[in-house]
């Protein structure tokens, strides 16, 4: 089976793992991805860069389970999630989300699915520097409510 | 019995470690947690009751009601905060 989930301190390029993930696969007419990017604000403060620390394995396992219920709600095909870490930049890539389907509804809700799974039960922690010095980010209750929406109690923030 | 321990992120700066092997007689996560809470003022500080913490055994979400295995791996850690 082909790779999806990988845990990297390189960036990605959107355009190669839509071609991966899509392949050959004629059944495919819809692909929704998100990816989600540094911002140089957060919190009412300016941000200079973020470091991403993570638990190598269950960070793998945990959203490997993800995608597997992804696949058992939604009518997909394939699905792919690359997750960054290390020190990152404002304007640099963090995270991409890809799916697959015949449909745009199933790939779209997949994806929102999976990203809502993703900010609340994947073992990551950032660690932001403003001027005021170093913080590491906190939770946000929102984050929690948006997975609930899927049925899910996220217990996170 | 051993039971692997690691620490995440605030965590693991304020415990000044990412983790630890420990003999132990817990036999839940609740009972470890005890037993780490008395082991420094720094593991009282960070894992008290109260503050958010969160928990995985072998690499899966737990709550303080989970059993432990010789050779568990246990993990302490803030709410996630990826994506």
């Amino acid at each position: 089976m082909t790779t999806r989930v990988t845990i990297q301190t390189r960036d990605f390029n959107l355009a190669e793992e839509i071609d991966a993930l899509r392949k050959d696969d004629r059944r495919v007419g819809a692909v929704c991805t998100f990816t989600g990017t540094v911002r140089d604000r957060n919190d009412g403060a300016s941000v200079s860069s973020m470091e991403l620390e993570h638990y190598p394995g269950m960070t793998e396992k945990a959203i490997e389970a993800m995608i597997d219920q992804a696949f058992a709600r939604f009518d997909i095909f394939a699905a792919r999630v690359i997750h960054r870490v290390g020190l990152l930049l404002p304007l640099d890539q963090v995270v991409m989300v890809a799916v697959t389907s015949a449909h745009r509804g199933e790939s779209f809700r997949a994806c929102e699915f999976l990203m809502d799974y993703l900010k609340t039960q994947a073992p990551f922690w950032k660690k932001e520097q403003t001027p005021d010095g170093a913080r590491w980010v906190d939770a946000r209750v929102g984050d929690d409510a948006a997975l609930s929406r899927w049925g899910i109690d996220a217990g996170n923030a | 019995m051993k039971v692997s321990i690691k620490y995440f992120a605030s965590i693991r700066e304020a415990i000044g470690q990412g983790g630890e092997l420990r003999e132990t007689s817990a036999s839940t996560l609740a009972a470890l947690r005890d037993e780490l809470l008395a082991a420094s003022p720094a593991h009282a500080a960070s894992l008290a009751r109260g503050k958010a913490v969160r928990m995985a055994v072998n690499q899966v979400m737990s709550d303080e009601s989970a059993h432990l295995r010789e050779g568990c791996e246990v993990a302490f850690f803030p709410p996630v905060t990826g994506g």
